[in-house]
């Protein structure tokens, strides 16, 4: 049975082939603080599960002390000529779209076929495992009809996670601060405040707390599930679900999508707002998150409005 | 109330712009010692959390597909597609692929599309090119702003259509907490109440995509 094991190997050695291109490329002045990054990562993905947890804390420290320092950086150019691309462009097309289509398509069958038929790979990480075997033949196929040099791929690869930078792992740290945050115990603090802070006998003013404290914790914490158990525990539960007699289920499901909107305005759900801004090379680290702001807060407006409209 | 320290030191963190994994590391730190913890206790939970995590950095596999793509034009021949397609404008771009990605996470598939796989590849260089059909004296900002636009549409489009799907983690999470309170909720009733939010999402957004396409299509001051 493949298991996220199997995507773990699959990533180190990924990871692996980056650090060792990277030490080898001098046109980059930072080589082997990139080659040290990313080989760690390797390390992380390869063998963390024997590292223990005091290890795999140190190993973070030494990424976190690579990229704070400014060791990593990215070597100037390294794609193919313009005018090349657009040759080769001409010649390959729709073999190009057919290819990039390749991964969705077999993370989608993937998805159903691990479900239906038991055995195979782990069903809880159908779409994780389908998505690594749609990469491996993505590659195999494009290998076969386009043969490029050998470590085309991986160069190309390498370059494009260097201009991604230490945001890469940003996602991932920032899960794990959510971690120490719970083991402190931060969410019931904000919960005390957020539920003191609440003006009494208004239900729009309770729906109102509600949803703007679901926005503004997500917008802390980057992420709406974390939010979530604080807010209903301060807010949604004593005072619109019991006190106001709102429906359970659309307290629920509408406050959710309000914290929603609180992660489209913050540079705390990285994996949402900072990297593709790295990966579409933006100028503005910031810039996706300027433009969600203008549909966040209107749709945080009619979120507020449906759970007062619908829940009571 | 001492643990808050953490909150700050982040905010801060990130308004002064320093290094944004020191200020988590540094945030980790002060928030675990103000809870009382020792400083061997909180690395190690902080390792153990970043290990349970790693499935969030193995989306990267797919860069190595993607660079080899691009060497060979794949952005190029998104772009002329577009080219050759009459009526796809701008906002009739994004809007589809806004429609298409909340259909697609509104049955569970989210990792199907994404910033690394669909958007970096496909939609952006295809909103670039029709921005420049519309206008050829696009300015650099208005080319970053429709780039930042088409990540944006990819996760408006993600956030606001999964939640309709039953067995997302976020409704798993909405059943067990209301399970302890004492309210037994079947998960089709919070799917079906993330629908009027998805449809108003819809609108919203795509309201905003024909306002960014008229903006677009004007030429710029300076030119």
């Amino acid at each position: 049975m493949i298991t996220l094991g199997f995507v773990y190997v699959l990533a180190g050695l990924c990871f692996a082939a980056f650090a060792v291109l990277g030490a080898r490329d001098r046109t980059n002045p930072k080589r082997f603080g990139n080659a040290a990054f990313w080989g760690l990562l390797a390390l992380s993905m390869l063998a963390g599960d024997r590292l223990g947890d005091f290890g795999n804390g140190l190993l973070v420290l030494a990424l976190v002390a690579i990229a704070g320092t400014g060791q990593i950086g990215r070597a100037p150019g390294g794609e193919a000529p313009a005018a090349e691309q657009a040759a080769r462009a001409a010649s390959h097309g729709n073999f190009l779209l057919l290819v990039a289509l390749i991964i969705p398509a077999v993370a989608l069958a993937g998805t159903f076929l691990f479900k239906w038929v038991p055995g195979l790979a782990d069903p809880k990480q159908a779409t994780l495992i389908s998505l690594a075997i749609g990469v491996l033949i993505a590659l195999a196929v494009g290998m076969a009809r386009l043969k490029p040099p050998p470590l085309l791929p991986l160069q190309q690869g390498r370059r494009l996670l260097d201009a991604v930078g230490w945001a890469a792992i940003l996602p991932q740290m920032l899960a794990s601060l959510g971690a120490v945050f719970a083991l402190a115990g931060v969410g019931e603090v904000v919960g005390g405040l957020i539920g003191t802070a609440i003006p009494q006998g208004s239900l729009f003013g309770a729906t109102l707390a509600f949803g703007l404290g679901m926005a503004l914790f997500t917008m802390v914490m980057g992420n709406a599930f974390a939010a979530f158990p604080v807010m209903l525990a301060a807010v949604g539960m004593p005072l619109l679900i019991k006190q106001y007699d709102g429906d359970p289920a659309v307290v629920a499901a509408i406050g959710m999508l309000a914290g929603f909107c609180g992660t489209l305005m913050t540079p705390m759900a990285a994996n949402f707002n900072l990297v593709p801004a790295a990966l579409l090379e933006l100028r503005n680290p910031y810039g996706v998150i300027r433009v969600q702001i203008g549909t966040a807060l209107p749709l945080l407006a009619v979120n507020i409005l449906f759970i007062y409209l619908f829940a009571f | 109330m001492l643990v808050l320290i953490g909150i700050l030191i982040i905010i801060a963190g990130f308004l002064l712009r320093f290094n944004p994994l020191l200020v988590i590391m540094a945030s980790a730190l002060a928030t675990g010692l103000a809870a009382g913890l020792d400083i061997t206790a909180i690395i190690a939970a902080f390792g153990k959390a970043f290990n349970d995590t790693r499935y969030v950095s193995i989306v990267w596999i797919v860069l190595p597909v993607i660079g080899l793509l691009e060497a060979y034009g794949l952005q190029q021949h998104a772009r002329s597609l577009i080219g050759r397609m009459k009526g796809a404008t701008l906002g009739r771009l994004l809007t589809s692929y806004l429609l298409l990605r909340q259909a697609m996470s509104a049955v569970g598939l989210t990792s199907v599309a994404g910033h690394p796989q669909t958007v970096r590849p496909l939609v952006a260089p295809m909103a670039e090119a029709a921005a420049e059909a519309a206008n050829d004296t696009l300015t650099d900002d208005q080319r970053e702003e429709v780039k930042a636009f088409s990540a944006a549409t990819d996760n408006v489009g993600l956030f606001f259509g999964e939640d309709i799907f039953l067995a997302i983690g976020s409704i798993l999470l909405m059943k067990g907490l209301l399970e302890g309170y004492g309210y037994n909720i079947e998960p089709l009733h919070f799917s079906l109440w993330a629908i009027p939010t998805a449809i108003a999402a819809f609108l919203i957004h795509g309201f905003r995509l024909r306002r960014l396409e008229r903006r677009m299509a004007k030429r710029g001051d300076a030119a």
